[in-house]
């Protein structure tokens, strides 16, 4: 799904984030990304949902290189991948109707059309009854979840999530969690950067291990 | 079609929609995105208040302008026959010989009407009209000669033409002596091309000028909105469906824009109606300033309207570009 091929990418400043990584993460798989506060984490996400440009290497997507995508079809490429952040990046003025119908719009549904997969995908987050309500109006632990409801409404075969229980307790840190598997067993394949341990020691994810933008463990060494 | 993968269909084919339906809907979408963008004006109402009325306001001007400018040339076409040759016959001429020139002329070409002015006739009035009948009386001789009023055909009367028949004119036995009259006449036409073209430079530099104001609020719109652009560019929206609302804020400020011009203009016509009138009861004239017809009207709303829009798609092709999504 996602094939990493000694990738560096140096920041315009001069800043090497990251250095020589190559991984393989199959369709269907779901994976931790962890590592230290700057050891690229971000970085390597931002590569895949072409925010950022590799200086070397290749990164592929089903098989599909992305440096063969011109600036025209990123929008495309990401209408394929369901992002989630730390920081929710919701609208604040607007509904969460209209929030979560956000990727709907933009390929082209109406929204009588789009309203219905709205409310579904509100429904799988346990939001079905908060449509109206403005983000501002949601606790944390909610807002983040109306953020992974627009990541999911047009049923990326892709998740990609960073830090997406950065300041949430352990409850609604593993729900947030539950919620990412449930995705994955209907196929989706999910990347979870974080640098919460012990989350990712309660749950036995393959993890793949940055250090100062060096692929130090693929997740694969122990089992294979 | 996905470009990834290409088993996952997108977008509206996923729902099937007939090609006629999806036509109508491409409209009510236009349609839902103007009344859209046209509630985010409301959100600054001052702002885009002002940016409006700059951009009516620059329109009044030249169209006022153009106004006068079309006046005046209407004035000039009525006061042709201004460009009337005047010829003073010989007096030694007899009644028949003038007789004779008279329709010599009148047959000419060039010439479109000849009117003669007896020298009898004319002394007659004179003496009934002056008082100085009895002095008159006391003359032996008519001192008057006889008068042909030549009037050129309608190409022939432009100050140039006019003035070359005159001379051709002053060539013929008969003729004593020519007088043309066009020193007013081509001061007006001097100084209508003089308004004119500068009618042309004015209009340019404000139009110039209401697309790089209405561009300037633009781009203050995009930015103060980066972070949702940003937000839309992550899941996915192209740069052609985020410019669309500015686009149409721009028609917005054109359409509202056109709406003051139309009034500012009606209001300064209105304003300067009143001396114009003055004027030309001075000159014991029926003349009345016309306003903007409805066809200039239109010209004058389709330009307000393009030149927001222009102004818009300025701002939104420089900026929405240069917003990249952290
Ligand atoms: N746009 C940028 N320009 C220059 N340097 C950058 C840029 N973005 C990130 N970096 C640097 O690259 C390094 C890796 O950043 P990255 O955000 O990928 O780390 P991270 O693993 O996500 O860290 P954290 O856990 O704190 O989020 C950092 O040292 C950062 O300073
Ligand atoms: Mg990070």
């Amino acid at each position: 799904m996602i094939k990493f091929e000694q990738v560096s990418k140096t920041y315009p400043g001069g800043f090497q984030a990251l250095n020589n990584v190559s991984f393989h993460l199959e369709p269907g798989e779901m994976a931790f990304l962890t590592g230290h506060s700057g050891a690229g984490k971000s970085t390597l996400l931002k590569l895949i949902s072409m925010m950022e440009r590799p200086t070397a290497g290749r990164v592929l997507i089903n098989g599909h290189d992305l440096k063969r995508i011109n600036v025209r079809q990123i929008p495309y490429v990401r209408r394929d991948i369901g992002m989630i952040f730390q920081d929710h990046r919701l609208l604040m003025d607007k509904t969460v109707l209209d929030n979560v119908a956000l990727p709907l719009l933009i390929e082209g549904y109406s929204m009588q059309e789009a309203r219905k997969r709205v409310q579904a995908a509100l429904e799988k987050v346990g939001l079905g009854d908060k449509l109206r309500h403005y983000p501002m109006m949601l606790s944390g632990g909610e807002q983040q979840r109306v953020g992974i409801a627009r990541a999911v409404v047009n049923k990326p075969p892709l998740l990609l999530a960073d830090e997406p229980t950065g300041n949430l307790d352990p409850k609604l840190s593993s729900e947030i969690i539950k919620l990412f598997e449930d995705f994955n067993r209907v196929g989706v394949s999910v990347l979870i950067a974080t640098h919460d341990l012990g989350l990712i020691a309660r749950l036995r994810y393959r993890t793949l291990t940055l250090r100062d933008g060096r692929m130090i463990n693929d997740g694969l060494q122990e089992e294979g | 079609m996905s470009l990834l993968f290409r088993s996952r269909q997108q977008g509206a084919q996923q729902v099937k929609i007939s090609g006629f339906r999806r036509f109508v809907m491409f409209w009510v979408h236009n349609a839902q995105q103007a009344v859209a963008s046209l509630g985010e004006l409301a959100r600054y109402p001052l702002a885009s208040l002002m940016t409006m009325a700059v951009l009516g306001l620059s329109l009044t001007l030249p169209a006022t302008l153009y106004v006068v400018v079309k006046n005046t040339e209407t004035i000039g076409a009525d006061w042709q026959h201004a460009s009337e040759i005047t010829l003073f016959l010989r007096k030694d001429l007899s009644q028949q010989e003038v007789s004779t020139f008279h329709k010599r002329l009148s047959l000419s070409n060039d010439v479109e009407s000849v009117r003669w002015i007896d020298k009898n006739e004319a002394l007659q009035e004179f003496r009934e009209a002056s008082g100085f009948g009895d002095a008159l009386n006391a003359l032996e001789n008519n001192p008057l000669p006889d008068v042909l009023l030549v009037l050129p055909v309608a190409n022939k009367r432009g100050t140039a033409q006019a003035q070359a028949l005159a001379q051709q004119l002053s060539n013929e036995r008969e003729v004593e002596q020519v007088r043309l009259d066009l020193d007013w006449l081509q001061r007006l036409e001097a100084l209508l091309n003089l308004v004119r073209d500068g009618l042309l430079a004015l209009a340019t530099l404000l139009c110039v000028a209401v697309v790089l104001i209405v561009g300037n609020t633009i781009r203050l719109n995009i930015n103060s909105k980066r972070d949702e652009i940003m937000v839309m560019k992550l899941v996915g929206a192209t740069d052609g469906f985020i410019q669309r609302p500015f686009l149409y804020t721009g028609v917005w400020y054109g359409f509202v824009g056109g709406f003051i011009a139309w009034l500012a203009t009606a209001m300064v016509i209105w304003w300067i109606s009143g001396a114009v009138a003055d004027i030309s009861e001075l000159y014991q004239s029926q003349f009345r300033l016309s306003g903007l017809n409805f066809n200039e009207m239109m010209v004058l709303w389709l330009v307000a309207i393009g030149l927001g829009l222009l102004g818009s798609y300025i701002a939104v092709r420089k900026h929405v570009r240069t917003i990249e999504p952290q």
